[in-house]
């Protein structure tokens, strides 16, 4: 839990921000196969393979296609950002400006003492009433962040987004050349689709694989005898789409009627 | 430590390679594709170089033998335990790597990949669509990470799906394992571009309740106006894309410029010879690789001649 202060002008409200997930995958260890231990990283020097201890290793970042320039800690210490508890919300912009692909990992905000409460729940009613999202700059961790600050429920969620040397929008892509979709072919797609139109529900998706290798780990542990099922393969495909789009019509309509 | 899931897919994004090669379908409609990363990886990614500036490898090493040996090591002729493991020797290639869960404390079960490829569900082999949802039900707290699907042979299947897609604002939800690892996943189309969204499923998230915040409190109207009047003069038509800049990454480049120019601390890059553990001594043009990847191959030669 880390604890700052939405900042727009004048107005201040200080929050506690938590994380909103929670990590459930499996982690695995890389071993050493011989000993079956967890194996150790280490730099090595490239010729000779003598292990370099870590105090006397060195950062260095490349400049061009032959040179590297080595930077100190000190000197990376200095291009940190300075400490601040202010959330700058820098500006509001309609709802849904702020594509997928920027968005990174969710913080609830909750408000921060009993002077807080009654001003952040007024800005969640009046976010929520405007429709609109916040655009938000801090410094967390020693660590400068970019979040949207937007209206979860009844409560103010920020997710970070990623910087924007790391993001490739759909838009500075080509799609894929070739002739557009026959209309006939379309049409019928589009029926397909809407016969498996759904709700989005997150909990109709669950993780069985994970259970699936934590038992695999149970029996081999146990030294058990593992049966693994036997996958059937799928049957080829016919080279008509058309053909293939009228069949799969026809068993969404079974299947949905 | 990094787990092996992160180390090879840091690889797979500096390099700008399919990181799977996989099939979507709907309905009986296969469309064929490589998963390429559509994130680029931090401008800011270190080389390890030793006090003379020369670049270093990151190896892996085994501890020495079982355990009795390391207690003599610790207890006998080494100087420190630091270095008992330094005392063992060679580097461990891949073929001495395995993959293992921690079981139980200190004990460790190993798992080969066609183990962990086996028991795979069926239907989570490949990318099947089995719903399709409006883009704009799926709440942006689900989102962790973007690819971009790039069609393999005939672009035909491809195009229509994505086409249905974009026209309706329709996104199609599967779950499919890769690497050991199950995700699920939206796909939506934009620009006539397939995009595989994978989300959190439900029980990563945690909820306001869990979290323990306080129940809302009535609010007066007036405050809610005051507060609406403020989100007014605040509101603009557009979010400006500066407002995305990493502004410590590129404090860091600025200082590595300028000792450069100053010609302070500058090393040599050794010589790129093909090693798999060495990920960024070429930098590759991720955008480049999946324009390449969309038009079918097609300029390939223009830009491997570039790279």
């Amino acid at each position: 839990m880390w604890k700052g202060e939405i900042t727009l002008g004048s107005f201040k409200l200080p929050v506690k921000l938590y994380s909103a997930v929670q990590d459930k995958s499996i982690h695995f260890r890389l071993l050493d196969a011989r000993t079956g231990q967890p194996v150790r990283q280490h730099m090595v020097e490239p010729d000779t393979g003598k292990v370099v201890e870590s105090d006397d290793v060195h950062k260095a970042l490349q400049v061009s296609k032959t040179k590297m320039v080595v930077i100190e800690p000190d000197e990376l210490e200095k291009t940190e950002p300075k400490d601040s508890r202010d959330i700058d919300v820098d500006r509001f912009v309609d709802i849904d400006k702020i594509t997928h692909q920027w968005f990174e990992r969710p913080y609830w905000l909750g408000p921060d003492g009993e002077d807080a409460t009654k001003k952040y729940f007024a800005l969640v009613e009046a976010m929520r009433q405007e429709e609109k999202e916040g655009f938000a700059r801090w410094v967390m961790r020693k660590k400068e962040y970019a979040g949207a600050l937007r209206v979860e429920g009844d409560y103010l969620m920020m997710i970070t987004l990623r910087p924007r040397a790391e993001v490739i929008p759909a838009s500075a892509l080509t799609p894929p050349g070739g002739r557009a979709p026959d209309k006939r072919e379309v049409e019928m797609a589009h029926k397909l689709v809407e016969a498996m139109q759904g709700h989005f529900d997150p909990s109709e998706f669950k993780d069985t694989y994970r259970e699936r290798v934590l038992e695999l780990v149970e029996a081999k542990a146990k030294g058990k005898v593992i049966r693994f099922p036997k996958h059937r393969t799928k049957p080829t495909a016919d080279k008509s789409l058309e053909n293939v789009l009228k069949r799969s019509l026809e068993s969404a309509k079974r299947k949905h009627a | 430590m990094p787990d092996l899931d992160d180390t090879v897919d840091f690889e797979q994004l500096a390099r700008g390679r399919p990181i799977w090669t996989g099939t979507v379908s709907f309905g009986l409609v296969s469309v064929p594709v490589n998963i390429m990363p559509a994130n680029r990886p931090s401008p800011i990614a270190f080389h390890m170089v030793d006090a003379d500036g020369e670049q270093l490898k990151r190896r892996y090493f085994g501890e020495t033998g079982g355990r009795r040996t390391q207690k003599k090591a610790r207890g006998g002729t080494q100087n420190s335990d630091r270095s008992a493991h330094h005392a063992s020797g060679r580097a461990l290639t891949r073929d001495d790597i395995v993959r293992g869960y921690e079981w139980k404390k200190g004990k460790f079960v190993v798992l080969d990949d066609d183990e962990l490829e086996r028991i795979a569900p069926e239907s989570t082999r490949d990318i099947d669509l089995r719903v399709f949802v409006d883009v704009a039900e799926i709440d942006p707290l689900y989102f962790v990470r973007a690819y971009y699907l790039t069609p393999v042979g005939s672009p035909k299947a491809y195009k229509l799906l994505a086409t249905v897609m974009e026209e309706r604002a329709r996104a199609g939800v599967a779950t499919f394992v890769m690497r050991a690892k199950e995700y699920v996943a939206a796909i939506l189309a934009e620009n006539g571009i397939l995009r595989l969204e994978t989300l959190r499923f439900a029980n990563e998230i945690r909820s306001a309740r869990d979290i323990g915040l306080p129940a809302p409190v009535r609010t007066r109207p007036a405050d809610v106006k005051k507060m609406a009047s403020l989100i007014k003069r605040h509101t603009k038509a557009s979010v400006d894309k500066r407002l995305f800049e990493d502004r410590s990454a590129e404090k860091i480049e600025e200082l590595a410029r300028r000792k450069a120019k100053q010609g302070d601390d500058v090393v040599a890059v050794p010589v790129a010879e093909d090693d798999d553990e060495q990920p960024t001594a070429d930098v590759i043009d991720l955008m480049s690789r999946l324009q390449q990847s969309l038009s079918g191959g097609r300029g390939r030669k223009r830009a491997r001649a570039r790279a």
